[in-house]
Order: C-alpha cells, then structure tokens, then sequence
C-alpha cells in the first residue's frame, strides 16, 4: 500500500489505463505540459506523448464533440473539464448528444469515454469556479455519474470509468485533491455503481457525497465523543447507477437519515434518496429525514460567507444532535 | 514589439483558414500628438493600475487576498489608450483578468481592493470577488469567470446601446485563448450582421494559461478573426499608449458613424502568472526580462514625457508618491471594511430573498 495523494491518483489511474490499452487518449486545457491546473495530471504528458495527452485550445464544446466523435469510432477517450462550472459552455454536447447516442442509435454505438471534472467549493474561488453540479449530470438519462470521496476511489473508480462502455461523468471535488490516503499496490479497478460503508452505528445513517464524507466522518466521531449518538456513515460514491441496495439497508438498520449534501438545495441527490426511502423503506423510518446542504444560493468569494454555506461538521452535528435527541 | 502591427482591409474577402500575412494590407493608424496634459493623464491612470496590481499581489501573499487573484501588470496601456477614446455613453465588459478596466473606469480602488478582501465595502460586498465585480454608475458590466462569455455579453450591450440610439459602443476585451471559445463566433457573426457598435479589443499577451498563442490557434493574426464576416481588424502595439488610443479612436468613429464592429488585437504581455500560484515555467525569463525592460509602457512613456519637457523625474516621482498614498488607501479600507454578515448570504439573489 502506498500514501497518494487524491490528485495523483486522478493521474495514476490514467497511466495505468494509458499502459494497458493504447486506444485511451486524454484531452483537456492545459493538462499536458502543465500537469493540469490542480496537478493532477502530472507526469501523463512525459510518459505518453502530445498523440495521447493532448493539450487542447479553450474550446469545450470541440473537447467533448471531439471525444465523442472518436468514442463512436474506436478510441476511449478522457476529456478534462477543467472545471464543472465550465460544463454549461458544452452542456449541448453532454446532454443531447453523448448521453442519447447509445439510445438513439438503438444500441449500435457505444459511447466509452470519461468526462473528468473538478467540482464543488471550499477554495474562495466565488459563484462561476465552485459549483457543486452532479445533480446537473445525474438528472440526464444515458450518464454514469461518480464522485469519490478518496484516494483509493479516484484510483479504482476512475479507472473502472475508463473501461467502461458507457459514458461517465466523474466528479473530482476540488478542494479535495491534496487530502492522502493508502491506495492498495498494483492494478486497482473498482466497481461503477457501488456505495461504501465507512462507519457502523445503530443510531442514524448519515449518507454524503465527495467533499462531504470526511465531514461527516468528523462529524461522526464527535457525535460518538460528545453526544452519545453512534452514526453510520455511508460514501454514495456513485449517483449512477446509484446503489439503493446498500443505502437503503443501511438506512432500514437505524431507522434514521440524513443526507449531507454540498450542491444547493433544490434538486439535490439527497432529494432523490428521500423519495426512493419514501416509496421503498417507509415504515421503516423512526422520524423525519434530515437534509443537510448548501442553501439555494449562488456561492459566494468572501471567506467569511463562503465559510457560512457548506454544510460543516459542525453543522452536521448540530442538526442531528437537534433534531434527533 | 518583435512583430509590427498590421491591420485587416474593411470589409476584406475571406481568406483561407491559413492566410498568410501578405494578404493584409499594413495600414497601421498613425500616432496623433499627445497634448502634454493627456500623457500625463495615461502616465497616471497606468501608474495607479501598476501600483494598485502591485498591492494586490502582496496582499494576496499576505492571506489578505483568497482564490483567484489575475494581475493586470505589463497590460496598462491596452485599458489606459482604449478608454481615453470613449465616454459616459459607452459600456465595458472583459474577463476575470479586470482590476485594471474597473481602475481605468473611473471605479474606486477602495471598492475594488475591499471586494478582493472579501469585504462588505467591495463592490459585489464580497459575494463576487476578484473575477467578478461590476459598476452599473460606471458602465462596467463585469468581470465574467468563464472564458468568453463576456463577447456575446459586450454584443448585447451594444445591440441595446443600437436600438435605445444612444451613440454608445461597446468596448468589449477579450483575451488570445478566449478567441478559440465558441461564443466568439456566434458573437462576431451577430454583430456584424446587425452592424453593432462594439470593437472587440483582443488583448494579446501570448498565453492563455500555460499555453501559448502559438499551441492554440490555427489562426496566428488574431485582429483578422473578424475577417470572414467584414469586420474590420488592425494590430496594434498594446505597449505603447498612445499606438492604442489612436487604433482606439478609429475604431470608436467607425462605430459611432454607424459602420458595424471592429476588431483591435493588442500586442501585449503579462508580466506575471496567470494568476498567482502560476510559477510560469512555460516561458523563459529572458523573454520576461525583455518585456520589462524594453517595452514597459510606463517606462517608456516617462521617458516621452521627461524628454518633452513638460515635466522632470522629480515630478513624475511626485506623483507616483500620490498614486501610492491612494493605493495605501484601498489597502486600508479593504482590511479595515467590515467581513459581510451572513444574513447577507440571502439577499441579491433574486429581488425578494
Ligand atoms: C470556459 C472556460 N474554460 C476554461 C477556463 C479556465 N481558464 C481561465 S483563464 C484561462 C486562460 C485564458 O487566456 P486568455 O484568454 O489569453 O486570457 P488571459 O488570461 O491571458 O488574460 C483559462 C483556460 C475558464 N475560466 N472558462
Ligand atoms: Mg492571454
């Protein structure tokens, strides 16, 4: 097991993709001779070349048309968004074409690339470069949509991403990308589609996404240290295919839910989860659901505000001590 | 600048996608006389923009500054020489890269530097941030983060400044990477078709990002981007102010006199980072060093100054006295304005929170 940071195991799982099937290429601003704006690509260009780490003009809409053109014709393409926000400049590419193709088409093509993007807040970088937008991807058909909260998922998700037929949106949280953790040796490729269970306890099931895990990891802890409560804590890791099985049994186990969510309230995946546990595991809750997330806002640049928006783990113990006691 | 300037024939043929240079005709606009008190008046607003950048970065190294932070310096005369062309009637929009457009707007420094401190007394209140900040009062329509979007925005400011018939143009500025966005062409082909009044000022400063224009563009001579649809395009040295103001004032006739859009590529150059945790590593320092010490526009026109006779050094270091107790100011106001209350996280997003 070796210590990775989350942003080189964005870059390790591309090289050991790259190495093993010459048809991936990688495409995105800046991503080749600079290593990306957050790092995260370095060394890629040096091992690979211009052919397959291409550095491309500030043309978005020409990245994803040009990824999914050559996905349709062979190739395994990673496009780098660099950031999410920037998603809405081709957002004609991903949602009518690149999610439709495979239904459109009958099933006659394929559409096997990634789209890497740097998502979320937490770096001051104000209302047009810190977005939380997944829920912009998962309410699109024909998407796979995947945030991983660590090291160890960037690597062995992204990789799973790479191989697979279909097209998948991969969310990388920003203000993430320095955090470390063991990523096991060798080839590591994970499975699309699945949540993880990082934290037992008998009292409420707290469900988060990205940035949000280690929070409500935190969150957990103090809750076992200064309040008595014992806290499950379940990774979503994947909105698509979005793992009911596992969320929803860990759910039923404590009768209690409470997403933590960093995307702005309205239309948030954690809404979508009550309403699956509305219709699914009713009778099994014990109270109300708690969602706990950014307000309906733009995000603000000032510290002090931005501070004030995403749910913290203090946030999370407050309402949960608040409204489950 | 290595490269002379060179402009587009009006309402030229289409060339190829690679057209090379000897398709252009050079008929660089000549520099009009200064007058002693307009050097003066560039000398200043370009010194109070290298100054207040100056500023910025320190206290961005200090912690006082977070996120992004995009320096103007080595810029100054492109947004001195094109806004010494325009009036109360004319609108400005451009990028992230916007501390000095606001400056050179008329904006108050204090309202910039506290809205890059995150503070209440900024001109978003701290909700915007350096990349985006805006002046109804002073016709500055922003500061846009995403690369481009400003070019359609300008448009539009100049399709309303058309139909309310106000004699307003559009100064809409741009930079070499945004050129490769999509937008731009819709923007361009719009404008033209409806004959807008508003110059796209392409500022040139051979990078976008880490990437120079030579990576990006297919097409080298960025002021015949307008070409295609009849827009006319000159280059113009982006370090000499006066070469600006006189590309400038044609370009804002041609508009005024009803003549559709206009496109000015600046030659220009950033002097540091993209932004400041850019090292820069894609460019040498000689060519750095070159920049600064050859074609520094502040320099350069002090020495034009100094050797007409309407002023010494002395005086001229006079003044950079007073520009610097202004920046001092803003610095002050901005660490001394009040952080925003979180209550103000609720309002301004729509008209009734
Ligand atoms: C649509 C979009 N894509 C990418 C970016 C990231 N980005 C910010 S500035 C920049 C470079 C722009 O270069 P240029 O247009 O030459 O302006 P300069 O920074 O040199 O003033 C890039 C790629 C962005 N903000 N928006
Ligand atoms: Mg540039």
């Amino acid at each position: 097991m070796a210590e990775l940071t989350y942003r080189e195991a964005v870059a390790e799982a591309i090289a050991q993709e790259m190495r093993r099937d010459e048809d991936v290429v990688f495409l995105g601003e800046d991503i080749g001779a600079a290593g990306g704006v957050f790092k995260a690509t370095v060394g890629l260009f040096k091992e690979f070349g211009p052919e397959r780490v291409r550095d491309t003009p500030i043309s978005e809409q020409a990245i994803l048309g040009a990824a999914m053109g050559s996905a349709m014709t062979g190739l395994k393409p990673i496009a780098e968004i660099m950031f999410s926000d920037f998603l809405a400049v081709c957002w004609d590419i991903v949602a009518n074409e690149i999610a439709k193709a495979r239904y459109m088409t009958g099933g006659q093509m394929s559409m096997p690339l990634v789209i890497r993007t740097a998502n979320g807040g937490g770096s001051r970088f104000g209302a047009q470069h810190s977005q939380s937008v997944e829920n912009w991807a998962m309410m699109i058909p024909g998407l796979k949509v995947v945030a991983p909260s660590s090291p160890a998922d960037v690597k062995g998700l992204l990789a799973a991403a790479i191989r697979d037929p279909d097209p998948v949106m991969f969310f990388e949280q920003k203000s993430l990308y320095p955090i470390k953790g063991f990523v096991p040796d060798g080839e590591l490729v994970d499975e699309l589609g699945t949540a993880k269970v990082l934290r037992d306890g008998g009292d409420v099931t707290i469900v988060a996404l990205a940035a949000m895990v280690p929070r409500a990891m935190k969150a957990a802890e103090e809750l076992s240290a200064q309040h008595g409560i014992e806290a499950t804590v379940v990774d979503v890791r994947s909105l698509v295919p979005l793992d009911t099985q596992t969320i929803l049994r860990e759910i039923s186990k404590t009768g209690r839910l409470v997403t933590v969510e960093e995307n702005p309230r309205l239309c948030g995946w954690g809404a979508e989860i009550a309403s699956i546990v509305a219709d699914e595991i009713f009778w099994d809750l014990d109270g109300p659901i708690i969602r706990i997330t950014t307000p309906h806002i733009p995000l603000p640049a000032a510290d002090a505000l931005e501070d004030a928006t995403m749910p913290s783990a203090e946030r999370i113990v407050r309402e949960i001590v608040e409204k489950i006691d | 600048m290595a490269t002379a300037p060179k402009s587009a024939a009006s309402k030229a043929k289409g060339g190829k996608g690679k057209a090379k240079t000897k398709a252009a005709p050079r008929s660089r606009t000549a520099k009009p006389k200064a007058n002693a008190d307009e050097l003066l008046k560039y000398y200043r607003d370009m010194l109070l923009i290298r100054r207040f950048e100056e500023r910025a970065g320190q206290m961005y190294g200090m912690g006082l500054i977070g996120g992004f932070c995009h320096l103007y310096i080595g810029q100054e005369a492109v947004v001195v020489g094109m806004q010494a062309a325009i009036d109360e009637r004319d609108a400005v929009v451009t990028s992230y890269r916007d501390h000095g457009h606001m400056l050179a707007c008329g904006m108050d420094p204090k309202g910039v530097m506290a809205e890059l401190t995150g503070r209440i007394g900024g001109y978003s209140k701290g909700k915007g941030g350096s990349m985006h900040m805006f002046s109804k009062e002073k016709n500055f329509y922003g500061g846009h983060g995403i690369v481009g979007a400003q070019v359609p925005i300008g448009t539009g400011l100049a399709f309303a400044a058309k139909y309310k018939k106000t004699g307003g143009v559009s100064l809409t500025y741009l930079g070499d990477g945004a050129v490769n966005q999509g937008q731009v062409n819709e923007a361009f082909n719009m404008a033209e078709l409806w004959d807008l009044p508003v110059i796209y000022v392409i500022e040139n400063n051979r990078y976008g990002m880490g990437t120079s224009v030579a990576r990006a563009s297919a097409a080298k001579e960025l002021y015949r981007l307008g070409e295609p649809y009849g827009m006319p395009g000159e280059q113009v040295d982006g370090m000499d102010v006066l070469a600006v103001h006189a590309a400038a004032e044609k370009a804002v006739k041609h508009c005024r006199d009803g003549n559709g859009p206009y496109v000015l590529e600046m030659l220009t150059y950033r002097y540091r980072g993209h932004s400041m945790s850019d090292p820069a590593k894609y460019r040498t320092k000689e060519e750095v060093s070159d920049m600064r010490d050859n074609h520094d526009p502040i320099a350069n026109l002090s020495k034009v100054i100094v050797e007409s006779g309407s002023k010494t050094e002395a005086d001229l270091k006079e003044m950079d006295k007073e520009v610097r107790a202004i920046v001092v100011e803003a610095a002050e106001f901005a660490q001394e304005s009040p952080e925003p209350d979180p209550s103000e996280l609720y309002t301004d997003v729509l008209v009734e929170a």
